[in-house]
C-alpha cells in the first residue's frame, strides 16, 4: 500500500501531504524534511524510483511542483507512477489547466479529489469520469445543503 | 465584531509577507484572532477558520487549539462544515490524540447517514485513519455497507475493509461473507477495492487462501474478468493508452500471484492467461510496461511451466534495453531478484547488464552492480572482472566499499590463478584503497602467505605501489606486512614474473620509516610498519644497525600501541638476541579455520600474525605444511599430531617493563626452510587459550593431587620429570610440569622442548623458564604442558630434545608411555 504522498514545490515548500499510515506530527515533519531534501537532489535525468529508508519512493515532476509517493516493497512501481498522473489528470480536469497556485488557494479541494480517488493507499475507482462526477455532485451539495442525518 | 477574513484572502496575505519573520506575525495574528473566534462558538465562521488553521498547519504552524473544533464541525449538519472537520480530523487527528475516540460517535451516525456523500466522507475517514478501537467499534457498519447495492459506497466500504483488517485481523473473518459476490459486479470502482480486499485477506491468513482458492474457485473468476478486459474493445471511460483498465489489470494480476504460489492446480489454471497478457501488451508506453511487469513478477512467483519463465526473462532482458531508465532499473530489479532460480537465462543478458554499469543513474549502478556480481561464475571471471574494475575506478564513492568487497569475495571463488589473484587485490588496493573494509586485510595477508610461488612478486608490486603514494592504508598495511615478511626476496631482485627491480636495503627502510612518520598513517598502520622494520632485522644483512636505531627512537613514542613494540623489540635486541632469528622467522602458510570438528587438526596457538590489537588476527592455526612435516617424520608416525608448541603472552608487564613473557623457543635449529615456526610477537592481550575450559580455570586450584610423577626420559646425563594435577571441575584437562635436570659437568645450552600427542588429543605447551640447563643438577628447566583429552583416552607422548652440549648440538627422540593412569583417565 502507499504510506504517503506529498506535494511540494521545487523551494521545498509544502502544498499537500495525505498520510496512510499513524505516524506522529514529529515524526512527519521530519520524514517530510529528509525526503524533500533526497528528492529535490535529484538529477533531471535520473530515474523516477528511489530506495528511502526501508521504502520505495516514486516521484515525479508536473512544471513546478513535486509529487511524491512512499509506496512499499511489493508494490508496482510503474503502476503508481500512472496513478500519479491519473490524479494531476483528474486535478486538470477540476480546475481547468492546473497550476500550482490552484492547489496552493484550492488546497481543500486538492484534499476532496485525493480523497475521492485513493483511500487507505490504494485506487477507489479507476474510471475518471466517475471520480470527476462525484466531486461535481459533492460541490453541489455544499452549495444546496443537507438535511438531517 | 467583523467577520474573519476569508481562507483565499489570509492566503494571498501571507503570500505577501517577504521574510519568515513576518509570516510569522500575520500567522500569529490571525491565530489569535481565530482562538477567540472559537472560544466565542461561533457556528458560522468556524468552518473558515478551520480551513485557515489547517491552511496554517500545511506551513508548519502548530494546530492543536483546532481539535475539538473539528469535532465540533463533523457533528455539524451543514455539508461544507463536516467536508472540512473531517478533513481537519484526518490531518490534525491521528489515532494518537486524545480526541480522536471522541470521533467515534459522529462516524457511526455519518455511516448511516441518508446521503451518500456523507457516508463516503465516513468512510474515507475510518478507512484512512481509524485506530483500532474505533474499528473494533464500527466493523459491522463497514460490513453492512459492503453488501449494499450502491456500487459508489460499496467500493468505500471495501477499502474501508482493508484498513480493518490491517488495524484489527482477528476481524476479518466477519468480512468473509460479504465478499461472495463481489466479483461479479460490473462496476470497476467495486472489482478494483474488491480484489484489493481479496488480496489483504490472502496474504493475511493461509486458511483465507485456502478457502478462496478452493471453495470460491477464486482463480477462474480472476481469469475470466482479465480476459474480459483484455479482449473487449476500446471502452473510454477506463482506458489510458489503449490499454483497458491497467490498474485492475495489475491487483488481478497480484492477486493471482498470490493464489499461485506454492499451488499446482491455481498456477496451472492462469498459465495461460499470463501468457496471452504477456504476449499482447502494448509497449510503447509507461503502462503497458506496467502491466508487463506485474505479470513477469507473477510469472516469477508462481509454479509456471519453464516456457513462461523464459517468456518472462526475456520480458525483462527488453525491458534493460529501453530508453526509458524507469524501465530500465525495474527490469534490474526484478532480475536481482530471479537470478537464484533462473541462472542461466539470466546470464544471456549478461552483457546488457554489464553495460547499465556504466549508466549515469545511481540507483540503476546499484542495481547493476549487485546483479553483475550474481552472474560472475568460473566462466566469465576475467570478463566480469575487468568491467567491474573498471566500475570501481569511475564510480560514486558510495559504491566502492560494497563493490571492493564484492570483487574480493568474487576473486576468491573463481580465481583463475594465484598470480590473476594478487594482481586483481593489488588493483583494488591502488584504486579503491581507502575504501576496503577492515576485514580485507587480515585476509588478503592469508592469501598472499598462501601463494609461496610468487611472494616475490607480489612484495615487488606492493612496494611499487606505496613508493608514489602511501596514504591509502589499507594498501600501506598490507604492503608493509610483506616487505616485512619478504623483503629479502625484494631486495635480492629475484622475481620471475616480471622484471625485478633494483632495490636496497636502505631504499626499504626509507619507505617504512616515511609510512611511520607520515601524518596520513593511522596508529595501526604505524604498528604494521614498525613490525615490518623490526622483521628485516633478520632478513637484512646491512642494515642491522640502523634498525636498531629506530626500533630505539619509538621506544619513547607517545603512542602508547607503538612505544611497547618498540620496548619489546629494543628487548629483544639486548636481552633476547638468541630467539631473534627464530621469533622473527618466515610466517607458515596459514588455513583458514573453516570448522573445528573434534577430530581435526586444530593448532590453535594465540595470536600469530603480528597483528595490531584493533584488527581481528586471521584464524589462527597454523597448519603443518610441507615443510612443518618434517616434524611429522622425525617424530615418525602418522597418527601423531606435531604440536608446534608456542606460549601465548600470559604475563603482563611489570612495573618495570620486563618483557612480555615471551613464546615458548621455537628453535628448530638449522635452514630457515626448515619447518616454519609461528613466530608470535608479543601480545599485549590476554592470551587467547587453546581450550576453552582452561581459559578461566586458574592453573592450580581444586587440584586433585596425589597422582604419580613419572620419569619421561633419562639419557646422557639428561632428566625429564613429568608431574601432573588435574582440575576437578574440568576432568579432561591435565596439566604437566616437566622438569629438566642436567647431571653432566657442563651446562646444556639454547634447550628446546617439544611434544606431540595423537590426534584425538589437544596440547599446549606454555613458555619455559629458561632454556639452560645447569650443570650438576644445580638447576632445572621448568615447562608446563596442558593436555585435552575429552575421549579420555590413553595419553602417550612422543618429545623431542634439543640442546647444545660440550660444543655440539645434541638432539633426541623418545616416546613416553609411562604415564600413570590417573593423569588421564
Amino acid at each position: 500500500m502507499m504510506r504517503f504522498m506529498l506535494l511540494f514545490s521545487r523551494q521545498g515548500k509544502l502544498r499537500l501531504q495525505k498520510w496512510y499510515l499513524a505516524t506522529s506530527d514529529k515524526e512527519r515533519k521530519k520524514m517530510v524534511r529528509e525526503l524533500m531534501q533526497v528528492v529535490l537532489a535529484r538529477k533531471p535525468k535520473m530515474c523516477s524510483f528511489l530506495e528511502w529508508r526501508d521504502l520505495k519512493v516514486v516521484y515525479k515532476r508536473y512544471a513546478s511542483l513535486y509529487f511524491c509517493c512512499a509506496i512499499e516493497g511489493q508494490d508496482n512501481e510503474l503502476i503508481t507512477l500512472e496513478l500519479i498522473h491519473r490524479y494531476v489528470e483528474l486535478l486538470d480536469k477540476y480546475f481547468g489547466s492546473v497550476c500550482e497556485l490552484d492547489i496552493i488557494f484550492n488546497f481543500e479541494k486538492a484534499y476532496f479529489i485525493l480523497d475521492e480517488f485513493l483511500m487507505g493507499g490504494d485506487v477507489q475507482d479507476t474510471s475518471k469520469k466517475s471520480v470527476l462526477k462525484a466531486i461535481e455532485q459533492a460541490d453541489l451539495l455544499q452549495e444546496v445543503g443537507v438535511g438531517r442525518g | 465584531m467583523p467577520a474573519p477574513i476569508r481562507l483565499r484572502e489570509l492566503i494571498r496575505t501571507i503570500r505577501t509577507a517577504r521574510t519568515q519573520a513576518e509570516e510569522r506575525e500575520m500567522i500569529q495574528k490571525e491565530c489569535a484572532a481565530i482562538r477567540s473566534s472559537f472560544r466565542e462558538e461561533d457556528n458560522t465562521y468556524r468552518c473558515r477558520n478551520v480551513a485557515k488553521l489547517l491552511y496554517m498547519h500545511m506551513l508548519g504552524y502548530p494546530a492543536h487549539f483546532g481539535q475539538l473544533e473539528c469535532l465540533k464541525l463533523i457533528a455539524s449538519q451543514k455539508f461544507t462544515d463536516k467536508r472540512i472537520g473531517y478533513l481537519g480530523a484526518m490531518l490534525l487527528l491521528d489515532e494518537r490524540q486524545d480526541v480522536h475516540l471522541l470521533m467515534t460517535n459522529c462516524i457511526k451516525n455519518d455511516l448511516n447517514h441518508s446521503t451518500q456523500f456523507v457516508q463516503g466522507l465516513a468512510l474515507c475517514t475510518l478507512g484512512c485513519m481509524g485506530s483500532s478501537e474505533m474499528c473494533r467499534d464500527l466493523a459491522g457498519e463497514v460490513e453492512k455497507l459492503l453488501k449494499t447495492s450502491n456500487s459508489y459506497l460499496r467500493k468505500k466500504a471495501a477499502l474501508c475493509a482493508v484498513h480493518v483488517i490491517r488495524k484489527v485481523p482477528e476481524l476479518m473473518e466477519m468480512f468473509l461473507p460479504a465478499t461472495k459476490n463481489l466479483l461479479n459486479e460490473k462496476n470497476h470502482g467495486v472489482l478494483h477495492t474488491s480484489v484489493v480486499l481479496l488480496t489483504e485477506m490472502c496474504e493475511r491468513s493461509p486458511d483465507m487462501l485456502a478457502h478462496f482458492r478452493k471453495n470460491e474457485k477464486l482463480v477462474p473468476q480472476l481469469v475470466r474478468i482479465l480476459k474480459n478486459l483484455i479482449m473487449s474493445g476500446y471502452s473510454p471511460e477506463h482506458d489510458v493508452s489503449g490499454i483497458s483498465d491497467p490498474f485492475l489489470q495489475v491487483r488481478i494480476l497480484r492477486l493471482l500471484r498470490i493464489l499461485g504460489r506454492n499451488d499446482d492446480d491455481s498456477s496451472e489454471a492462469m498459465n495461460d492467461i499470463l501468457a496471452q497478457v504477456a504476449t499482447n501488451t502494448e509497449t510503447s508506453k509507461n503502462v503497458g510496461n506496467a502491466i508487463l511487469y506485474e505479470t513477469v513478477l507473477t510469472i516469477m512467483d508462481i509454479k509456471s511451466e519453464s516456457g513462461l519463465r523464459v517468456l518472462a526473462i526475456n520480458i525483462l532482458g527488453r525491458f534493460l534495453l529501453n530508453n526509458d531508465k524507469n524501465i530500465r532499473y525495474v527490469a534490474l530489479t526484478s532480475l536481482l531478484k530471479t537470478v537464484q532460480t533462473d541462472h542461466n537465462a539470466v546470464q544471456r543478458h549478461r552483457s546488457t547488464i554489464v553495460d547499465c554499469l556504466k549508466d549515469l543513474d545511481v540507483s540503476i549502478k546499484r542495481r547493476a552492480m549487485e546483479l553483475s556480481f550474481a552472474l560472475v561464475n568460473g566462466n566469465n571471471i576475467r570478463g566480469m572482472m575487468k568491467e567491474l574494475l573498471y566500475f570501481l575506478d569511475s564510480c560514486e564513492p558510495e559504491f566502492k566499499a560494497d563493490c571492493a568487497s564484492g570483487i574480493f569475495l568474487a576473486a576468491e571463488k573463481y580465481a583463475p590463478s594465484k598470480r590473476w589473484h594478487i594482481d586483481t587485490i593489488m588493483r583494488v588496493l591502488t584504486t579503491a584503497g581507502s575504501y576496503v573494509r577492515d576485514d580485507a586485510v587480515p585476509n588478503l595477508i592469508q592469501l598472499i602467505t598462501n601463494s609461496v610461488e610468487i611472494h616475490a612478486y607480489t612484495v615487488q608490486r606492493l612496494y611499487k605501489a606505496i613508493l608514489g603514494d602511501y596514504s591509502q592504508q589499507p594498501l600501506v598495511q598490507v604492503a608493509a606486512w610483506c616487505i616485512g615478511e619478504y623483503g629479502d626476496l625484494l631486495v635480492s631482485g629475484q622475481c620471475e614474473e616480471e622484471e625485478p627491480i633494483q632495490v636496497t636495503e636502505d631504499e626499504v627502510l626509507d619507505i617504512l620509516e616515511s609510512v611511520l612518520i607520515s601524518n596520513m598513517s593511522t596508529s595501526v598502520t604505524r604498528g604494521y610498519a614498525l613490525t615490518a622494520i623490526m622483521k628485516l632485522s633478520t632478513r637484512f644483512t646491512c642494515t642491522v644497525n640502523r634498525i636498531k636505531k629506530v626500533v630505539s627512537i619509538y621506544g619513547s613514542s607517545i603512542d602508547v600501541e607503538l612505544q611497547q613494540r618498540a620496548v619489546e623489540y629494543n628487548a629483544l635486541f639486548k636481552k633476547y638476541d638468541h630467539m631473534r632469528s627464530a621469533l622473527l622467522e618466515r610466517m607458515p602458510v596459514m588455513e583458514k579455520v573453516t570448522t573445528n570438528g573434534p577430530t581435526e587438526i586444530v593448532q590453535t596457538n594465540g595470536e600469530t600474525e603480528p597483528a595490531p590489537l584493533e584488527t581481528k588476527p586471521p584464524p589462527s592455526g597454523p597448519q603443518p605444511t610441507s615443510q612443518a612435516n618434517d616434524l611429522l617424520d622425525l617424530l615418525g608416525g602418522n597418527d601423531i599430531t606435531p604440536v608446534i608448541p608456542t606460549a601465548p603472552a600470559s604475563k603482563p608487564t611489570s612495573a618495570g617493563g620486563e618483557l612480555l613473557d615471551l613464546l615458548g623457543d621455537l628453535n628448530l635449529t638449522g635452514t630457515p626452510a626448515a619447518a616454519p615456526t609461528p613466530a608470535s610477537v608479543p601480545q599485549i592481550s590476554q592470551p587467547p587459550f587453546l581450550l576453552d575450559g582452561l581459559s578461566s580455570q586458574p592453573l592450580f586450584n581444586d587440584i586433585t593431587s596425589g597422582i604419580p610423577s613419572i620419569t619421561a626420559y633419562s639419557k646422557n646425563g639428561l632428566k625429564i620429570e613429568f608431574t601432573f594435577e588435574r582440575s576437578n571441575t574440568n576432568p579432561s584437562v591435565t596439566v604437566i610440569t616437566i622438569q629438566a635436570s642436567n647431571s653432566t659437568e657442563l651446562d646444556m645450552t639454547d634447550f628446546v622442548f617439544q611434544a606431540a600427542v595423537p590426534k584425538t588429543f589437544q596440547l599446549q605447551l606454555l613458555s619455559p623458564s629458561s632454556s639452560i640447563v645447569p650443570a650438576f643438577n644445580t638447576g632445572t628447566i621448568t615447562q608446563v604442558i596442558k593436555v585435552l583429552n575429552p575421549q579420555k583416552q590413553q595419553l602417550r607422548m612422543r618429545i623431542k630434545l634439543t640442546y647444545n652440549h660440550k660444543g655440539s648440538a645434541m638432539q633426541d627422540l623418545a616416546e613416553v608411555n609411562n604415564f600413570p593412569p590417573q593423569s588421564w583417565q
